[in-house]
C-alpha cells in the first residue's frame, strides 16, 4: 500500500507515459486515459491486493478487468510502473510485434491482462464470470472493473447489470468513468444516459458516487467504501465523475482528444505541465 | 469389397448424448460448470442441474452475457459449457465469442443444439446453416459436429479434456445410435466403410444418410468409401487425401450451407494437395423454412437419395 506522497508522485509520471506513448505512434486514446490516471494509481498502488508474479487464474488475489480497452495507455503505464513488466516496454506501444497492442489482449501474453477488450460492452460479463468462479473457489478476494460511461450504450452491459443484481454478485466493484464524453461529443448529445444512479439502483446495485473523480484521496475513500460494501448481497458500482484529459489543460473538458495524439508542440506543453518524477521510459 | 453393416439399437437425439455426457462429466470433474440461456430442457441439461445446482448457472435470455460470463469463469480454472440453440450460440454472439473467448483463448465449450434445418417447424429464425462457417473462421476454435447420441456423449467428454475454445454442434431429431463401438478422438476422422469408387465424407446427421447411400450405391455396383468427419477444424486432411487418392472423387455431406461448411474445408485441402472432382450435398446458399425434419431434408436435398445422385454425378466427372 503506497503512501499518499508516492501516489502523488506517480500521477504526473503516468500522464507523461500516456502522452509520450500516443505521440510516438501518432495514435491511441489520451483523453480517457488521462481522465483515469488517479483511479488506476489508487487501484493498483493502494487498494488492490495482487501479485506481480502474474498467473492467468489469479487465485487468492484481487482481479481487475478493463472493459473500455481503448484507454490502454493508462493501463499499460500503471501495470509497468507497478512491476508487471519493464517500463522500457512502454516504448513498443502499438508497434509491430509488441505485447502492448492498441487495445489490451491476452494474445501476446502481457502480464496483467486477463481478457481482450476493445469491442465495447463485454467486460462486465467477463468480470461476473470471474466473480462467480471466485465464489466457487471460496476465494474471498474482489473483482474490479472499469467501464466508459458511453460504453453503457452497449446492451450487453444491461444484461450483465441485471444478472449481477439478481444473482447478488457482491464481490464485484464496477467503476464507471463518468466523464460524460464520447467520440462524437457529449453523452447528452449522442445518447443521454439518464439517471445512472437510479438505473443501477433499480437493478439492485449499491451505488457509490465519487464526485471528485480525479482526486486521489476521494477515489481511495470511494474504493474503500466499496470494499466495505462488498459481501452484502449486492454488486457495487462507483460512479466516478472524472474530467476527460485531466492534467493537460488543453485536453480537458472536451471529447476532442478521445482518440487523437498530440503533435510535437502539444506534447511539449503537456509534458511541461507534468514534471518527470520517476524517470521517463 | 464387402459392405460393412452398422446396426443401431435405438433412435435417439444427439442433444441427449450431450445431456448424458455433461451429467457424467459433472460427476467426474468438479471444475466443469454449465451455463444456460433459458433452454435447460431443450439442451438436456436437467440432470447436470439436478446433481450439481451450485455449478449450474441459469443466465436468462441473455446469450451475449452468457458468453462473457463463461469466458470470465475460466479465470480461476473452471471449464464452462454453455448451452443454447446453435443460432443463438453463434451468430447472435459472434463478437462476444470472437473477442472474449477466441482471441482471449478461453477454455469455453460452446455447446449448440438444434443446429441445421432439422429443428423443423420453428422455421428459419431458429435454424442455422451458417454456424460451422462462422466458428471455423475464428483462429484457435475447434469445431465439432457429431452424428449420433454416442458420438455426442463421447465428444462432450473429449472437449473437457482439450484445453481451448470449442464449438460442439448437435441437434434435435432422433437418429440411429450406431457409434457405440467406435472411438472418438478430436481431429481424427473415422473410416466407416471401405470402397474404391467414390468417397463420401459426412458430418452430423448426414453420416447415417451417407451409410444408407453407400448401401444403395453398392446395389448399383458402386463401392463407396464412407468417412465420418466429426471434427471440421482441425480437419483430418490425411484420411481424406488417402481416400481420394484411391477413389478419385468425393461427395461432401453436411446439414449446412455449402458456403463455409465442411465441403469448403475439404475443397481447400484437395485444391492444395490433390485436385479432385467434388460434389456438395449441402444447402445452396438459402435459409430454411418450417416443415417436419424429414420433409425439409427431402426438399433441401440432404438425404441418402441426394447423396446417391451426387455420387453418380461426380463419378461421371472422373477423368
Amino acid at each position: 500500500m503506497a503512501s499518499l506522497e508516492a501516489l502523488q508522485k506517480l500521477i504526473p509520471q503516468v500522464r507523461r507515459d500516456i502522452l509520450r506513448m500516443v505521440h510516438q505512434v501518432n495514435s491511441g486514446h489520451p483523453g480517457g486515459s488521462l481522465g483515469c490516471v488517479e483511479f488506476f494509481v489508487a487501484l493498483f498502488q493502494h487498494v488492490m491486493k495482487y501479485s506481480t508474479n502474474f498467473t492467468m487464474d489469479g487465485k487468492n488475489e484481487d482481479l481487475f478487468f478493463l472493459s473500455n480497452g481503448h484507454i490502454s495507455p493508462v493501463y499499460y503505464s500503471t501495470l509497468a510502473r507497478s512491476g508487471f513488466f519493464p517500463v522500457a516496454e512502454l516504448a513498443t506501444f502499438r508497434k509491430l510485434n509488441s505485447r502492448l497492442q492498441g487495445h489490451p489482449t491476452t494474445h501476446e501474453k502481457l502480464p496483467g491482462i486477463r481478457i481482450a477488450s476493445g469491442s465495447l460492452g463485454q467486460g462486465m460479463s467477463v468480470a461476473i464470470g470471474a466473480a462467480e468462479t471466485k465464489k466457487l473457489n471460496n476465494d474471498s478476494n474482489l473483482v474490479y472493473t472499469l467501464h466508459g460511461d458511453g460504453e453503457l450504450q452497449e446492451g450487453q452491459n444491461w444484461e450483465a447489470i441485471m444478472y449481477a443484481g439478481a444473482k447478488k454478485i457482491d464481490n464485484l466493484i464496477a467503476t464507471i468513468d463518468y466523464n460524460k464524453q464520447q467520440i462524437d461529443g457529449s453523452t447528452d448529445d449522442v445518447l443521454p444516459l439518464g439517471n445512472l444512479r437510479a438505473k443501477l439502483e433499480a437493478f439492485g446495485w449499491e451505488v457509490i458516487e465519487v464526485i471528485q473523480g480525479n482526486d486521489i484521496k476521494a477515489i481511495i475513500s470511494g474504493l474503500e467504501a466499496a470494499k466495505a460494501a462488498s459481501g452484502k448481497q449486492k454488486p457495487i458500482a462507483i460512479l466516478l465523475h472524472t474530467i476527460m484529459g485531466n492534467g493537460v489543460d488543453f485536453m480537458m473538458h472536451t471529447h476532442a482528444w478521445h482518440g487523437k495524439a498530440p503533435n510535437d508542440e502539444q506534447l511539449a506543453i503537456g509534458l511541461a505541465q507534468n514534471k518527470e518524477t520517476l524517470g521517463d521510459y | 469389397m464387402g459392405l460393412k453393416e452398422y446396426r443401431f439399437t435405438e433412435q435417439i437425439d444427439t442433444r441427449s448424448g450431450f445431456g448424458v455426457g455433461l451429467a457424467e462429466l459433472g460427476n467426474a470433474n468438479p471444475d466443469v460448470v454449465a451455463l444456460c440461456a433459458d433452454l435447460t430442457g431443450s439442451l438436456k441439461m436437467d440432470d447436470f442441474k439436478a446433481a450439481h445446482p451450485e455449478r449450474f448457472f441459469q443466465i436468462g435470455i441473455a446469450e451475449a452475457n452468457m458468453m462473457g460470463i463463461a469466458a470470465g469463469m475460466t479465470i480461476g480454472g473452471k471449464i464452462p459449457f454453455t448451452g443454447t440453440f446453435a443460432n443463438f450460440s453463434t451468430g447472435r454472439v459472434y463478437d462476444q465469442i470472437r473477442q472474449s473467448i477466441a482471441y482471449s483463448h478461453k477454455n469455453v465449450k460452446i455447446c449448440a443444439s438444434h443446429a441445421g434445418i432439422t429443428l423443423g417447424e420453428d422455421g428459419a429464425t431458429h435454424q442455422i446453416l451458417e454456424d460451422i462457417g462462422l466458428m471455423k473462421m475464428l483462429p484457435g476454435m475447434t469445431v465439432i459436429n457429431t452424428c449420433d447420441f454416442e458420438q455426442t456423449r463421447k465428444a462432450t467428454h473429449a472437449i473437457a479434456e482439450h484445453y481451448g475454445p470449442v464449438y460442439l454442434r448437435f441437434g434435435r431429431p432422433k437418429m440411429p445410435n450406431f457409434t457405440t463401438e467406435l472411438p472418438f478422438e478430436i481431429g481424427k476422422g473415422i473410416l466407416l466403410q471401405e470402397g474404391a469408387d467414390v468417397t463420401l465424407v459426412a458430418t452430423g446427421h448426414l453420416v447415417w444418410e451417407a451409410l444408407e447411400a453407400a448401401k444403395i450405391l453398392y446395389e448399383q455396383g458402386i463401392n463407396a468409401e464412407v468417412i465420418n468427419i466429426h471434427t471440421i477444424k482441425p480437419l483430418d486432411d490425411a484420411i481424406i487425401l488417402q481416400s481420394v487418392k484411391k477413389t478419385g472423387c468425393v461427395v461432401s455431406c453436411e446439414e449446412h450451407n455449402f458456403l463455409g461448411g465442411l465441403g469448403e474445408s475439404i475443397a481447400r485441402v484437395l485444391a492444395e494437395n490433390h485436385p479432385t472432382p467434388q460434389a456438395f450435398v449441402a444447402t445452396q446458399d438459402t435459409f430454411g423454412e418450417s416443415g417436419t425434419p424429414s420433409e425439409l431434408m427431402d426438399k433441401y436435398g440432404l438425404n441418402a437419395a441426394a447423396i446417391v445422385g451426387k455420387a453418380q454425378e461426380v463419378i461421371a466427372r472422373k477423368a
